[in-house]
């Protein structure tokens, strides 16, 4: 729907962000487009030197000046020749260099990119923009235009070349240009708003097939095979009946422009062969003619279709134009980039070491503009060495906190400081760098177990790495695969569980030596008595080291210095443990819950909401 | 003697989906070789014209006049090639579609009837790989590369027909190229396809990078990786962009070489052509048919060599989708016996093992109609089996599983299923709205039933969170749910179908314990007269059960109520013990 509005509105604007990306290629691109007029040149010149054959040798009888005939004609495939090599070189680089450099500045542009741009974009979609957006500009960029170029250059040279040897001729083939014109103008449109809906009748195919087979588990358990059959089975008619009335038009259209061309061819012929009956025309212009009434209209054809690939690309164009305007909503001031460099350039020499002390001073916080303030005059301080647990609901919004405390969101109000300082007065990378951050759904990138450990800290030795890794119980996964810790998890870590990835991105973070470090429900889908070996691990390892704990399962937290308690985005208690079950509220609740009910098992009900 | 009868194999599936396009693909077909006659006709009628009207003497007949009637014909000419290209241009797409349609849905509808274990073995994203991109492969061979060679062949044959009957030493001079290209365009393009191959891949690795770094960007962030990602993502687009640069060489040369076969093939026609004329060995007419013969033939000519090279990959797809089409379906029994679902479920000496890997070993236990049973295991323990077994998705390796007193191997499998609600402890939602999710499988649920199931499920809260409420769609075109809100839809699902036996296979494994234990207080009313099995891990789950059995590799260790197994002070209580946020203060 949005798609079709957009391309109603043609603009410029978002073209003009994509000059920088072809500015670089003036050359090329001006090799491009004229090598594209040679080929052009050489394609209408060569019927007027088969032509040239008919009259001056065969009309007349003689064979005297073949050779320097023959000359000619081979100087003119052969400057062809070059045009055309000259021509899918150029074109080629063109392509390939330009895409490669939208996806690098799409690329670079996502790596300064604020979380809040990922909390809402999903990857398949920025992905999508990277890849086939920026693919589909250049490779059009780089052959429909030139070919566009190509087409009107032969028409305009044909036309050119007929009216010079005979202008009561062209104009009988000039006579048929607008009615095919016409033709074109008309089937174009709806063939492009046909194939429109091929390609997403198309889509709507693979996500069938998506859903019949990741959901087979699913549909098998529940018996609805023949249902989902038949639904697909309705998706594919829609699909094929598109495709037929796609290809439908298309059999009028092009035949019909075909059939210009040989009416045109036909109509040539009769006036032309009367001209050459008056003596008034050579045979071999009448062959030249011809031989160019047949092939101009398909070249209407192929302008036509480089125009609406073109005109087709807006949508793509303002995609790509929108991801590399995109800006940060988190950005660092120019003061403090010039001192510690950005995150892809940085500056080490100039950063301070971290203790680890975090406060956040009188801080307030939204999500959304307008939306409901989450925090409201927040004051907490935290020593360097205290861990801090937040514990509520699924969904209370209990990341708040730890999203501020590693930038990845800025306070509305109110600051953060670390060592007394706002994390504003200090870079991104350098407030990342001294992080250790471990997820729910953690992510492992392709690679060895040993590589994905390392991640946090590329200088570490192997010992180092496989003492993190014991250290968290994460030995027992390399101890497990044949590879060991050169085992390679797959594709985003696939080939593990979701408790063994846990683990290595446990040991990971561990390796890091971080001041700050934050477990977002790390531990969740690790048995319980691992779970508390890696408890006691951690808290002589991570002696010293700023802690921000978020967790499900209660007995983890109980040594917390301070637990926040958050319902529904609002801090509704804090307090050390004791305290908390002291108070009688909402913690208290969430722990007797949480407690197995063998001595209370009437409990539940009776607390029935 | 394989190569055989896998060739006979390919074909037969080829010719079941070409029946339904078969009146299309002869009609295009057709229209495509006439189309081709009209053509060589066309070029007939030129010639005709400058041999008889222009330079002949014009047999008695005034020149004028024969010229009229000539253009009349060339023009009635091109308007049955107009047709005749109609005609193929409509048809040829039709066959093309109602093929792949038909390919489609016998795919699609075979694997849905595929027995469970070959969903568990298959990987998603290669089976999808299969039914996408094989399938176009398959498409390909059958509507444009068999059609072009049919087409080109006949082409060829009437073109070379006529010019060899028009003049044959003209003829030979014209085809004696021919072998060459057709011969340097297979070579090449089946050199190149090694190469596209490369490039594709590398299209792949470079995707799967940006893929990885989108979905790991916090961890990228949180460790300052950025630099490094960068230089990552350089090699890989470098790599990419070399790849293709050199196809796009490779190609380059391919094409200027056959330019200038196909340019010295229509010089040595001219020249020859030129001294015959200028020998009076052939008409002025004549020499222009054969210059135009020969530069319509160049592009077919290319074309053959292309589509014999990229033939043989076809092959090797048609093999892939053979491989899903053959793989044996479910067995369903010949006279399904019916059976009483709300009857007593028996588990009687039951063993099951995947691959060699033994999972259930000599499991027996029997659950009355309406009671409720808890199963506790820890991962790996089997408790899963148990509810596959059950819904027959497995069959047992010995002993047998029945339910009212028939073994469920004797039943009809689906009204099987429809009987036993199996919620999933990762549950697949279906791309549609929310509503449409719980009501899948009973689709004359009424609004209030539907509402009444979202409460007993605590889905509410989700729900009015989103702005659409249940019309909103979720899944893979939608708004992505997190775990427990899948699970919470997948339980409203179930309770909706009123099953006579309800499994919840770890299904609030990701809600939290204040859900969980809402959700529990709720099911027994909600499940009505169900008989109810729970699988868990959380001790807090199953207590309320009538009996709960303990799994531990494979084997039943412990069986009794809450209390009875708490007083045991077996592995059931000890894990109640660990799971117990009081650990310590337990042991005191």
């Amino acid at each position: 729907m949005s798609e079709q509005k957009r391309r109603a509105d043609f603009s410029l604007a978002p073209w003009k962000r994509l000059l920088p990306f072809y500015r670089r290629y003036r050359g090329l691109i001006a090799i491009v487009l004229v090598s594209n007029v040679l080929i052009a040149a050489g394609d209408f010149l060569l019927p007027l030197l088969q032509a040239e054959a008919v009259d001056a040798f065969i009309m007349t009888g003689t064979l005297a000046g073949l050779g320097a005939y023959v000359a000619r004609y081979l100087a003119v495939v052969a400057m062809e020749l070059a045009a055309l090599v000259v021509n899918f070189l150029g074109a080629m680089r063109l392509e390939m260099c330009a895409g490669r450099d939208m996806k690098e500045g799409c690329f670079v542009n996502l790596q300064r990119l604020s979380l809040d741009y990922y909390n809402v974009t999903s990857a398949g979609h920025t992905l999508s923009r990277v890849m086939s957006d920026t693919n589909r500009i250049a490779s059009n960029c780089a052959w429909a235009i030139p070919d566009g170029a190509w087409s009107l250059a032969y028409i305009l040279g044909v036309y050119a070349v007929m009216f010079r040897l005979s202008p009561s001729l062209a104009l009988t083939l000039a006579a048929l240009a607008p009615l095919v014109a016409a033709l074109t103008f008309y089937f174009q449109r709806r063939l492009i708003a046909l194939n429109r809906d091929v390609r997403a009748q198309h889509s709507k195919i693979t996500s069938g097939y998506n859903e019949g087979i990741m959901g087979a588990k699913t549909s098998k358990t529940m018996a609805l095979e023949e249902r989902l059959s038949s639904e697909f089975s309705e998706t594919t008619a829609r699909a094929a009946r598109a495709g037929i009335l796609h290809g439908r038009m298309r059999a009028i259209y092009v035949p019909l422009v075909v059939f210009c061309g040989a009416l045109g061819a036909s109509a040539t012929l009769l006036r032309g062969g009367r001209m050459v009956l008056l003596g008034a025309l050579s045979l071999g212009t009448l062959s030249a003619f011809m031989t160019y009434a047949l092939s101009l209209f398909q070249n209407f054809r192929q302008l036509a279709s480089d125009i609406s690939l073109i005109i087709s690309m807006q949508a793509n164009v303002e995609r790509v134009a929108e991801l590399l305007t995109e800006t940060p909503t988190v950005r660092d001031t120019p003061e403090i980039e010039a001192k510690y460099g950005d995150s892809l350039n940085p500056k080490r020499e100039n950063w301070e070491p971290m203790h680890g002390d975090v406060e956040f001073d009188d801080v307030s916080f939204h999500y959304v503009e307008g939306g409901e303030e989450v925090l409201s005059h927040f004051n907490l301080k935290v020593p360097q060495g205290d861990t801090v647990a937040i514990v509520g609901e699924t969904g209370a919004g209990k990341s708040t906190l730890v999203n501020l405390v590693c930038r990845f969101f800025e306070p509305t109000a109110g600051r953060v400081l670390i060592d007394g300082r706002d994390v504003r007065e200090r870079s991104q990378l350098w407030l990342h760098s001294h992080i250790g951050y471990v997820l729910q759904e953690p992510h492992l990138f392709s690679g060895s177990i040993r590589e994905n450990i390392r991640y946090g800290r590329p200088d570490a030795t192997d010992e180092e790495v496989e003492e993190a890794a014991r250290a968290v119980s994460a030995d027992r996964v390399a101890a497990k695969l044949p590879d060991g810790y050169d085992a390679d998890v797959g594709e985003c870590g696939d080939k593990l569980s979701t408790g063994e990835k846990q683990l290595i991105s446990f040991a990971r973070a561990v390796l890091a030596k971080p001041r700050i470090f934050v477990l977002d429900e790390a531990t969740s889908s690790v048995d319980t008595e691992t779970e508390q070996a890696i408890q006691r691990a951690t808290r002589t390892l991570m002696q010293g080291t700023t802690s921000f704990v978020i967790a499900h399962r209660l007995s983890t937290i109980r040594q917390a210095d301070v637990i926040l308690v958050i319902d529904h985005g609002k801090i509704v208690e804090r307090g050390t443990h004791e305290e908390l079950l002291a108070l009688g509220g909402a913690y208290y609740e969430l722990y007797t819950t949480q407690l197995s009910r063998q001595e209370r098992p009437g409990q539940a009900r009776e607390r029935r909401p | 003697m394989k190569k055989q009868k896998n060739t006979g194999r390919r074909t037969k599936l080829l010719l079941r989906h070409l029946r339904p396009a078969a009146s299309a693909f002869a009609l295009g077909i057709g229209a495509s070789l006439v189309s081709t006659l009209l053509r060589t006709l066309f070029t007939q009628v030129i010639r005709f014209t400058v041999d008889t009207a222009l330079l002949g003497d014009g047999a008695g007949v005034s020149a004028p006049r024969l010229l009229l009637e000539a253009c009349t014909f060339a023009a009635l000419v091109a308007l049955l090639e107009f047709i005749a290209g109609f005609v193929q241009d409509s048809n040829l797409p039709k066959a093309s579609e109602r093929f792949v349609k038909s390919l489609r849905d016998a795919l699609y509808r075979h694997i849905q009837r595929l027995p469970y274990s070959w969903h568990v073995e298959h990987s998603t994203g290669d089976v999808i790989q299969r039914c996408t991109a094989d399938v176009e492969v398959v498409r390909a061979f059958v509507v444009e590369q068999l059609l072009t060679l049919v087409s080109t062949v006949f082409f060829i044959a009437v073109y070379a027909s006529v010019m060899f009957s028009m003049n044959g030493r003209l003829a030979v001079v014209a085809f004696a190229f021919m072998p060459v290209i057709v011969a340097t365009s297979a070579i090449f393009f089946s050199r190149i396809s090694k190469h596209f191959q490369e490039a594709d891949e590398a299209e792949g690795a470079l995707s799967a990078d940006i893929q990885e770094n989108l979905t790991g960007v916090r961890v990228v962030r949180a460790f300052g990786r950025e630099r490094a990602e960068l230089e990552k993502f350089r090699v890989k687009n470098q790599r990419f962009t070399d790849l293709w640069i050199r196809v796009g060489h490779m190609m380059t040369a391919f094409w200027s070489i056959n330019d200038v076969f196909s340019a010295a093939q229509l010089l040595c026609v001219i020249l020859l052509g030129v001294r015959m004329c200028v020998g009076g060995a052939l008409s002025p007419g004549t020499y222009l048919a054969f210059v135009s013969y020969t530069s319509q033939l160049t592009w077919p000519v290319r074309q053959l060599g292309r589509v014999l090279s990229e033939m043989s990959k076809a092959g090797v797809s048609i093999d892939r989708l053979l491989y899903i089409l053959e793989a044996e379906p479910e067995q369903e029994p010949e006279r399904p016996k019916a059976a009483d679902l709300s009857g007593e479920i028996r588990f009687e000496h039951v063993s099951f093992s995947y691959g060699r890997t033994p999972v259930l070993r000599d499991v027996s236990f029997s659950v009355p109609g309406g009671g409720t049973l808890g199963i506790l295991g820890e991962t790996g323990s089997g408790k899963s089996t148990a509810a596959l077994l059950l819904a027959r998705l497995y069959d047992p390796d010995e002993g047998r599983v029945t339910i009212g007193g028939v073994d469920v191997r004797e039943m009809d499998p689906r009204a099987l299923r429809r009987g036993v609600g199996v919620v999933l402890q990762e549950p697949f939602l279906f791309s549609r709205t929310l509503r449409e999710n719980i009501a899948i499988a009973r689709e004359d649920a009424t609004p209030e039933e539907i509402d009444a199931a979202v409460r007993d499920a605590c889905l509410q809260d989700a729900v009015s969170e989103f702005k659409d409420g249940l019309e909103t769609v979720v899944g893979e075109r939608g708004v992505t749910l997190s775990g427990g809100q899948k699970q919470r839809a997948a339980i409203a699902r179930t309770l909706l179908t009123r099953a006579p036996i309800m499994v919840f296979d770890d299904a609030l494994s990701a809600v939290d314990a204040k859900t969980d234990a809402a959700i529990r207080a709720r099911l027994r009313e909600a499940a009505g007269s169900a008989t109810l099995v729970l699988i868990a891990h959380r001790v807090a789950t199953l207590a309320d059960a009538d009996e709960i059995i303990v799994l531990e590799d494979g084997r039943v260790v412990e069986r009794g109520t809450h209390a009875e197994l708490m007083a045991k002070g077996g592995v059931y209580a000890r894990v109640a013990a660990m799971q117990s946020a009081e650990g310590e203060e337990g042991a005191q």
